[in-house]
């Protein structure tokens, strides 16, 4: 059988053209897909039972669902400061699910922005953001840049699909009806792909885009001779050009994210096309990760008013980036457990972070085994989302769609488990009051 | 069978001629019957005020620029927090409130029903996951076609039934419930980083004009039978001048034919297009020859979109205005580009009495209301968040029961003001009957949802019931308007569906309200020419597949269908 | 001859294939390598797959070097993975995000082995 329009959950792409041919409940094919989707959704090798440890130096033993679910329970339960972090690689219904157990359990709930497009937030509190569907910047742009971006390694198909080499009802010509200008500290391969790729030197991509908006608003006489390893005449020429496009689109990445200046990177680009806007039609995106990502920013921000890192500890959300991430609540050593549930925060946080986690219980929800199994005391595998799973995802342009299921599987979904935790916190809880 | 008598009520429900008669009312299985058993449940209202629930046929309440409004301000999610209770969940936000504090905070003033007035089809899924999370009230959401390349590409062709046709496979894929039109064609145009300059201004290359796009929708609206007229924010929205184009607008529609006991034409938030002069300098308010012209005309609904002074958080369609509005605010600013369909912008800003714009701004809404003389013409809106936040139509409900209330928020505006607006001199005071029509009756009515059980209290409506705690016979509106606020702020009893959500103010019980959207057949040629087309858009110009696009009926697990046809 | 670099971190395709298959051979081959242009390589004098030691303020490790010559000089690149993490910047300025690039970080060739992804993590518990 082959199932069509199928979407993907890799990255933020949301790709939903996919052919996948199921044999015997067996993905045995993935048409369409680039190849991280297609690896995803042809599956690995996973965790087959929940497992628990006291000694995280010790061996797993195997147990039952009920048991990995009440241990993890009476943990959170008796948690004074627990962290519930992760949440990207699962569905829009866990998520608000994980919102409620954050509130039963008064703890911080965070999600994997906060170490991808976190400081994009922050900027968007700073300056809000002039943004559009990906359609309307593949139907229009004549101008197309990659900050701090690399889509041919990161969104395979972004450009294909997009934001370069697709036709558009203005840009009827593809890749020649637009020009691509790449800003990066290397020579990617996006780079490589370019019209024009501007070399910036580590961390000074804050002063290129000062130069910028200096020569957008026809002050390039107070612009020195080179700017953050660039040349003034190429700033010059750049910043015409970006005055002279009919719709420029700004698709940025960790290289603005995590730079020095981090949200300041974003505020200071924001300005830049906010002000374009003035000129021609201009938008900025961040290219986002994990394929529902954005959906966890939404789904908190409707739930809490805040995109993120909301601590439930004084009853009502709570926010405050930088005391509030995941990052920071470690290293200040405040959390007493952990929750770590559709991402690895064992593969992706810095090694001291990770060290706090170290001597605290982490519970595990994830159908894999990943640096976070190493560090957990509780595993609880669960469903793959959107290959085992139906439901909603965001792409990185936050519209919503539907995630597909295309095999069946006895494993449980991560709502089903959020659900028993959620009901045997309340038991314990209400035992105790 | 759950049973309910509530005894000894001053009721006020115009749909039914009922003006402040004292009596009972009888409620079975969440609706108005004739009578009930001995063994029901009995409140004694003792006297005071008894509403239909209110009902808001225009305001911003879910999905994507509500959220966008969120993510942009945790300034306004700081405000108003309530922690959990048995009952709630916790509470955030002013301006864009969390889902569960939008629907609490409706419901605390006697509200049961509201409707989201600007849905993209592309993002309707995202309005659906938030309308089903907000708790208590009955929504409905209205889908956007005023810049849609189908809409353009039909009109152009002057296909009238693959527009129609186009128009029920929208509401179908969006689950919505009639026709928004926003600043028609300009939408589009803002793709570009331009707009439409009025009425006759060709939409860049779709060379189709906003007059045309107007006058189309609304015979296809007409064709389809739709329980709600086209539903129209103007063009030159925010501009000084802009009530010559909007008087023009209305001519548009003069000689649609409406085929229901409606409305052909209902313009929204009428105070942001009644203004006079050529720029911010000789700004005044032109709320005078709008009133004069709904006077003269009946064919045509308008609600205020009245300005509250404190904050608000501009959200809309109308890409280019928001634009405007944050180049000259210096705010912030963020836009929202729906591809082959809409735009979207989203500006915090704040209302000072001491701006004589915003204070003939606040005036305009107010007179709009008072110089009208059919109260049923003019619903009370903020336009919420745009014009304020909803939880202040207490206070503008005491505005218009009260000259002396005007009066004391007159002295808090600066002078200017009134040498540009009429407001100081309207000696007019509604009474406790043209609030209700202006808050419930008329929004049920322009929105075609009275025959679905909304807005009043006759026998097999819904069991929405507000009772408030002020008896009209013992009060004096036109004075004791700071008692009036506070009731209507607070109910003494909300019930929605016979059951009581809210008792002296607080919530009780958090049922999940149904969510109303139209079904409608098509002209079976046009469909088929409408199909063709539409196939072609998805193959080359859509970024998602069309067998992803339609929201599935997950999203809305509490659907209230209603099924029309093309006639 | 040690080599001064800037370093960052950042995703791979065959880093992401194997997101969902990290105890395998092929995460450890997509995310256990230090990217650094062939003129460096030559001034530190290694070999595509010969070890090198990163060190930062913030720790270091140890991984195979692989030629990448879109870097410009001094600067090198770890994958986004464990390996990457021993040596990045926890500290998040009050903004949430720690610093993952643009830390100072200098080079060194060694014939100690590359840490597995357990035995990595082992060290932190």
């Amino acid at each position: 059988m082959i199932i069509k329009d199928v979407l993907c959950p890799f990255c933020g792409c949301l790709c939903d053209d996919l052919a996948v041919e199921v044999e015997n409940n067996k993905v045995v094919d993935v048409k369409h897909a680039c190849k991280i989707g297609a690896s995803k959704i042809m599956g690995h090798d996973r965790i087959k039972a929940p497992m628990m440890r006291d000694d995280k130096n010790g061996e797993f033993r195997e147990v039952s669902y009920d048991e990995a679910i009440n241990e993890s329970a009476k943990i959170l339960a008796n948690s004074k400061r627990p962290l519930l972090y992760g949440w990207a690689s699962g569905l829009c219904e866990m998520m608000a699910k994980g919102i409620l157990l954050n509130e039963e359990v008064g703890g911080i709930i965070d999600n994997t922005a906060s170490v991808c497009h976190g400081p994009s937030v922050l900027g968007v509190h700073e300056k809000g953001i002039p943004t559009g569907t990906l359609g309307q910047f593949a139907n229009r742009a004549d101008l197309v840049v990659f900050w701090g971006c690399n889509p041919v390694q990161a969104h395979p198909r972004h450009m294909s699909r997009y934001s370069v080499f697709t036709k558009g009802f203005f840009a009827n010509k593809g890749r020649k009806s637009r020009k691509v200008v790449v800003f990066d500290v290397r020579k990617t391969d996006t780079a490589e792909m370019a019209d024009e790729y501007v070399q910036v030197n580590p961390g000074e991509d804050y002063l290129v885009l000062s130069a910028l908006r200096a020569i957008v608003a026809d002050k390039a006489d107070v612009v020195p001779d080179s700017v953050g390893g660039v040349p003034k005449e190429k700033l010059v020429e750049l910043g015409e050009a970006m005055k002279a496009a009919k719709f420029g689109i700004v698709y940025f990445g960790m290289g603005l994210t995590q730079s020095r200046g981090k949200y300041k990177n974003i505020d200071n680009a924001i300005s830049l096309i906010t002000e374009l806007n003035a000129h021609g039609k201009h938008s900025i995106i961040p290219m986002r990760g994990h394929y529902n990502v954005g959906g966890f920013g939404q789904v908190c921000a409707w739930e809490t008013g805040y995109a993120g890192a909301v601590d439930m500890s004084r009853g009502t959300p709570y926010y405050n980036p930088g005391e509030t991430c995941s990052n920071d609540l470690l290293m200040r050593e405040e959390i007493d457990a952990a929750f770590v549930i559709a991402a690895d925060a064992g593969a992706h946080f810095p090694a001291q972070s990770i060290a706090r986690m170290g001597k605290v219980p982490v519970i595990q929800i994830d159908p894999f085994h990943n640096p976070t199994t190493e560090m957990a005391n509780i595993v609880i595998p669960t469903k793959v989302s959107g290959v085992e799973l139906e439901g909603t995802a965001y792409r990185m342009d936050c519209v919503s769609l539907r995630m597909r299921k295309l095999v069946d599987v006895d494993f449980p979904s991560d709502e089903e488990v959020l659900d028993k935790i959620i009901a045997k916190v309340r038991e314990i809880k209400g035992a105790s009051s | 069978m759950s049973e309910m008598l509530i005894k000894n009520a001053t009721v006020y429900d115009p749909i039914n001629n009922i003006n402040g008669d004292k009596m009972d009312i009888a409620v079975k299985d969440g609706k108005i019957v004739d009578s009930v058993t001995g063994s029901a449940q009995t409140i004694d209202a003792g006297g005071r005020l008894v509403y239909p629930g209110g009902v808001d046929a225009h305001t911003h309440i879910a999905g994507s620029k509500v959220n966008v409004g969120r993510i942009m301000r945790p300034d306004d999610s700081r405000l108003n927090n309530k922690p959990r209770t048995k009952v709630t969940r916790p509470r955030t936000g002013y301006t864009v409130p969390n889902v569960y504090s939008m629907g609490y905070g409706y419901a605390e003033m006697g509200y049961t029903t509201a409707f989201e007035a600007a849905v993209p089809i592309l993002k309707a899924r995202h309005t659906h996951e938030e309308l089903e999370k907000i708790p208590i009230i009955d929504k409905g959401g209205l889908t956007l076609f005023g810049s849609n390349w189908m809409v353009m590409d039909a009109i152009r062709e002057d296909d009238l039934d693959r527009l129609a046709a186009y128009v029920a496979w929208g509401l179908l894929s969006s689950r919505g419930w009639g026709v928004k039109i926003v600043n028609p064609g300009g939408g589009e145009a803002w793709g570009f980083g331009k707009n439409v300059s009025g009425l006759d201004d060709p939409v860049p290359n779709f060379e189709v004009t906003p007059r045309q796009i107007i006058r189309q929708l609304a015979e296809a609206n007409e064709k389809l039978n739709l329980p709600h007229s086209i539903h129209l924010h103007c063009n030159n929205l925010g501009k000084p001048g802009n009530y010559e184009t909007t008087l023009a607008t209305f001519d548009v529609c003069k000689d649609i034919k409406s085929k229901r006991d409606r409305q052909s034409l209902h313009v929204t938030h009428v105070q942001f297009n009644a203004w006079g002069g050529n720029h911010w300098g000789d700004f005044e308010s032109k709320a005078e020859p709008i009133a004069d012209y709904l006077n003269k005309n009946d064919f045509l609904t308008i609600d205020m979109g009245q300005l509250v002074f404190g904050s608000a958080t501009t959200m809309t369609a109308d890409g280019p205005v928001q634009y405007a509005n944050a180049r000259l605010l210096k705010a912030r600013w963020s836009n929202g580009d729906v591809e082959l369909e809409d735009a979207s912008g989203v500006t915090p800003l704040e209302y000072h009495p001491q701006s004589y714009i915003h204070g003939i701004m606040w005036a305009i809404g107010l007179e709009l209301a008072l110089l009208t003389k059919d109260p049923w013409q003019v619903l009370m809106t903020t336009d919420h968040p745009n014009g304020g936040p909803y939880v202040n139509y207490p206070m503008v409900m005491t505005m218009l029961m009260s000259k002396k209330r005007r009066e004391k928020e007159i002295a808090k505006i600066a002078e200017k003001t009134f040498e540009r607006t009429s407001i100081a001199g309207i000696d007019k005071e509604l009474d406790w009957y043209d609030i209700a029509i202006k808050t419930r009756a008329t929004h049920a009515k322009v929105l075609g949802i009275v025959e679905h059980g909304k807005g009043h209290l006759g026998v097999g409506a819904d069991a929405d019931i507000a009772i408030y705690d002020i008896k009209p016979d013992e009060t004096d509106a036109t004075t004791e308007y700071d008692k009036v606020e506070a009731a209507f702020r607070y109910a003494a009893y909300t019930i929605k569906g016979g059951e009581i959500v809210v008792k002296d103010g607080e919530i009780t019980a958090t049922p999940t309200g149904k969510t109303f959207w139209v079904k409608s057949t098509a002209p079976a040629d046009g469909y088929d020419r409408m199909m063709e087309d539409l196939k072609m858009k998805f193959k080359n110009y859509y970024s998602v597949s069309m067998a992803n696009y339609m929201v599935q009926d997950e999203y809305v697990e509490h659907p209230y269908v209603v099924e029309t046809g093309y006639q | 001859m040690n080599l001064n670099a800037t370093f960052i971190s950042g995703r791979t395709v065959n880093q992401g294939c194997n997101l969902e298959n990290k105890t395998s051979q092929a995460y450890f081959d997509a995310a256990a390598y230090c990217e650094m242009n062939s003129k460096d390589a030559s001034s530190l004098g290694v070999e595509p797959g010969n070890n090198v030691k990163v060190t930062t303020d913030h720790g270091s490790v140890v991984v195979p070097m692989a030629i990448c010559d879109g870097n410009p000089d001094g600067l090198v690149f770890i994958p986004m993975g464990p390996w990457a993490n021993a040596v990045v910047d926890p500290d998040t300025k009050g903004c949430g995000m720690p610093g993952f690039k643009g830390l100072s970080a200098v080079v060194e060739p060694t014939d100690e082995k590359a840490p597995t992804m357990p035995e990595l993590m082992a060290r932190l518990k």
